[in-house]
């Protein structure tokens, strides 16, 4: 069983139907100690950055716990985000912490060439591959993906997938059985639900 | 490069796909659940689902259309038409909806936009502004067109992102069901003057209007209805024209 985590930060109806398409069962957990009986964990989320203040400390420890017993782990969108150490979006407010480095605004990344961007950043852009990817299992180098938001996390060693709006940024992060995706996988058709396949799948490997 | 983004809209009466012209003379076009599938397979980007009903009935066959369609498809879908209340949009949203789209009720209660913003988040809300030229200027109107709001369209599009809406539905009455290309000269005025994406709508006939929308228009993404329900265009060959012109589309 996934766990998709509900903390308030956008709806969920998407998400857990394209799970379920994806061939997943899915739960949500009412307490972190629900999270025990998880395969693999799904923090999804749109929205500011000030709404992961929700998943609090005893959330974070349940967390840690599963990712110590390497059950795999998704952030899609604001869940990506937290992923990383901190935001621009809410300074001084703590990420998860699992992906060394700091989201930031799109378009505040200096480039000389980047043309005027309109942000948020709304719509399908492509998945430039970096690295090999098991997330990625299947799906095209340059395939297209259904985006919505502001900020963004910066491109180091995680990054297995670049994509472009004002200035490069990671699209999608993978390290070890921690995942993220900045995009909508239960909004970008075929691609997404591959995606999701792909992450059902490494969860039930491991359960 | 972000893509313009190619919207099908699903005009919904009592259930069923329908299409005016110039808001009247509604003809059928068939089912949403179908239409939808078929645009899904072709390569539309979004959907969007607009009632045309809005009455106590045509409210209930809305919810069960919104759930056929979000059963069939996992791509943006946004409703509009009939939401009047922070209550029918969530309502929209708990029966699949991802994004909502508000025309008169934003006009007369502009909180609306920040209350769902504040809920749902930026991107489930779409401010749906129909304009009418007026002189030099780009006059709103509201219930479908018929009733003079006394707003300009810039200045009303850019209070809406100020409230919070997260994208612009620019519709011109003048160019609605006429077939005759896109307002070009009102898409570029709001889409210069707001950070936030513009969404054109109201007169696309041929693969040309397009390609004009998306390059003097500055529209994000282009809305059409009619052209692809009745079969006379097919979405898959509309964004072959366009990607041979260098407008950035995505291919499935």
């Amino acid at each position: 069983m996934i766990a998709l985590i509900d903390y308030g930060a956008g709806n969920l109806v998407s998400v857990r139907k394209a799970l379920a398409a994806a061939g997943a069962a899915v739960f949500t957990p009412a307490t972190p100690g629900d999270l025990a009986t998880a395969s693999g964990i799904v923090v999804p989320g749109v929205g500011h950055f000030g709404a992961t203040r929700a998943l609090d400390g005893s959330w974070r420890a349940a967390l840690g716990e599963r990712l110590a017993q390497a059950t795999p782990l998704l952030g899609i969108c604001l869940g990506l985000q937290w992923l990383f150490e901190a935001s621009d979006e809410a300074p001084g407010l703590p990420g998860l912490g699992l992906l060394p480095g700091r989201c930031f605004l799109l378009g505040t990344m200096p480039r000389p060439d980047a043309p005027r961007v309109k942000v948020p950043h709304v719509g399908w852009n492509a998945l430039a591959r970096r690295a090999p990817s098991r997330l990625l299992e299947g799906i095209a180098d340059g395939a297209q993906a259904y985006f919505t938001h502001s900020y963004a996390a910066p491109i180091t060693g995680d990054c297995v997938a670049v994509t472009d709006h004002g200035g490069p940024f990671a699209s999608v992060v993978e390290r070890g059985l921690v995942f993220g995706v900045q995009w909508h996988p239960e909004k970008s058709g075929e691609v997404g639900l591959a995606l999701l396949r792909n992450f059902a799948g490494l969860a039930a490997r491991t359960s | 490069m972000l893509s313009r983004r190619i919207i099908a809209c699903l005009d919904v009466r009592d259930g069923r796909v329908v299409k005016g012209i110039n808001f009247g003379g509604l003809r059928e076009a068939g089912d949403p659940a179908a239409l939808a599938r078929r645009y899904d397979v072709e390569g539309i980007d979004e959907l969007v689902i607009l009632d045309v009903t809005a009455t106590l009935e045509g409210r209930r066959a809305l919810a069960d259309t919104i759930r056929a369609v979000a059963r069939e498809i996992f791509i943006p879908l946004t409703v509009g038409g009939g939401i009047r209340t922070e209550a029918d949009a969530a309502a929209a949203i708990d029966h699949g909806a991802d994004k909502v789209s508000l025309n008169s009720a934003a006009l007369a209660s502009p909180a609306l936009i920040t209350t769902l913003a504040r809920r749902y988040g930026s991107q489930a809300v779409i401010v749906a502004i129909d304009a009418r030229r007026d002189g030099g200027r780009f006059a709103v109107y509201s219930r479908s067109g018929t009733t003079a709001a006394a707003r300009d369209a810039v200045e009303w599009a850019r209070e809406a992102a100020g409230r919070g809406a997260g994208e612009i539905l620019l519709t011109s009455i003048d160019r609605d069901g006429t077939r005759a290309g896109f307002d070009c000269d009102l898409t570029a005025s709001v889409s210069d003057a707001v950070p936030i994406p513009v969404i054109a709508s109201g007169g696309a006939g041929e693969f040309p209007h397009f390609a004009d929308v998306f390059t003097t228009g500055r529209a994000d993404a282009a809305l059409a209805a009619s052209i692809f329900h009745f079969r006379e265009k097919a979405v898959s060959d509309l964004k072959r024209y366009l990607a041979a012109r260098g407008v950035p589309v995505r291919m499935v």
